[in-house]
């Protein structure tokens, strides 16, 4: 089994496991739940992408002994934007979910009929 | 029970295609080092001085954008705020923290502090920086609000400081426009490599991105428990 299928594979599985909860819940939480766990599987993947084989941390810790071999830094930086973002998201979601029951007394999706608030 | 099968049907089918896609167009581990990311890697310390690559990446090479992700933070803050004004939970009685929780947590909450201004301060060093920082600082707070009755922040302080660590931010920013004529460039002197005071600005912008982040979640998470 190469490394490519277990980073990859890990990565996806947890896209398709937060697909499959987006769509298949009923209650709000679990919809930004399974939206998170498919967040943190695009994040992982996008890191995935940056490996180079045998590269270790771009940080260089003995400065003049420059080691060449290191990931790719690039999409390790834009994860750390996403990741922020994706918690502003959740942040909003759940706020939203509380008005939600707050006003409906539900969260249920099924249950929530009227297309006007 | 068909809907589901249906809904697991599509989730691994897009898995499969993603799958199929990523494997043949991004080969793992098997990308040359090349472009910008090898420009970073190795004119980035000789340039910026911070020996943390992904830093002086954040910070420097893509400072605007990192401005933006603060901004973006802040506007959820807002909004948050805005969302759940006027909400207010009936009092229930909640059962009384105990004593174990109350006295490990008041004892642990300085050192979570100090771990949070240790990662922000060494951020151009080791792994870390800003934004992990905050967080670790909001979950020291968290804490708090879980096991002390009595805890409570001052909001007026916590917006105060996102507040003033934001319009620092910006003015670090508009010092390099002034001196080094680029947004956000780095004006101070680099220093030696590995020491903490090194790296020009990049060690300012993290600490106030470890104020901003952490009074910002901080008072995310007051807003959802007061709410």
């Amino acid at each position: 089994m190469d490394a490519g299928l277990i980073f990859y594979g890990s990565a996806i599985f947890l896209m398709v496991m937060g697909v499959f909860i987006a769509i298949t819940g009923r209650h709000l939480i679990k919809i930004l739940l399974g939206i998170d766990v498919f967040d943190t599987g695009l994040n992982l993947l996008i890191v995935s992408f940056g490996y180079i084989n045998g590269g270790t941390a771009p940080i260089f810790s003995k400065y003049p002994n420059i080691f060449k071999n290191v990931v790719d830094p690039v999409p390790q930086a834009l994860v750390l934007t996403a990741i922020v973002i994706g918690v502003a998201e959740m942040a909003m979601g759940l706020a939203i979910v509380m008005q939600i029951k707050e006003k409906f007394g539900t969260c249920n999706i099924a249950k929530l009929k009227e297309l006007k608030w | 029970m068909i809907r589901r099968l249906i809904a697991l049907l599509v989730s691994l089918y897009l898995g499969y295609i993603l799958y199929s896609f990523v494997y043949v167009h991004f080969p793992f581990g098997e990308r040359p080092l090349r472009g910008v990311a090898a420009h970073y890697v190795e004119n980035g310390i000789k340039e910026e001085g911070a020996t943390n690559i992904v830093t002086s990446i954040v910070t420097l090479y893509r400072g605007f954008d990192t401005l933006g992700e603060v901004t973006v933070l802040f506007l959820a803050a807002t909004g948050l705020g805005l969302i759940l004004a006027g909400m207010k939970r009936e009092e229930e009685e909640k059962p009384e923290p105990t004593l174990i929780m109350e006295t490990v947590t008041k004892h642990l909450f300085p050192l979570v502090l100090l771990f949070g201004s240790y990662i922000f301060i060494h951020g151009h060093l080791t792994p870390g920086g800003g934004f992990p920082a905050g967080v670790v600082i909001a979950t020291g707070y968290f804490m708090m609000f879980i096991a002390q009755r009595s805890f409570t922040p001052s909001e007026y302080l916590l917006s105060a400081t996102e507040s003033f660590a934001g319009t620092l931010y910006v003015i670090v920013g508009l010092l390099g426009l002034a001196l080094a004529f680029s947004f956000l460039d780095n004006v101070m002197p680099l220093g030696i490599p590995n020491r903490v005071f090194s790296a020009g600005i990049i060690p300012v912008i993290y600490i106030i991105i470890g104020f901003k982040v952490g009074s910002e979640m901080t008072g995310i998470l007051l807003h959802l428990k007061e709410a």
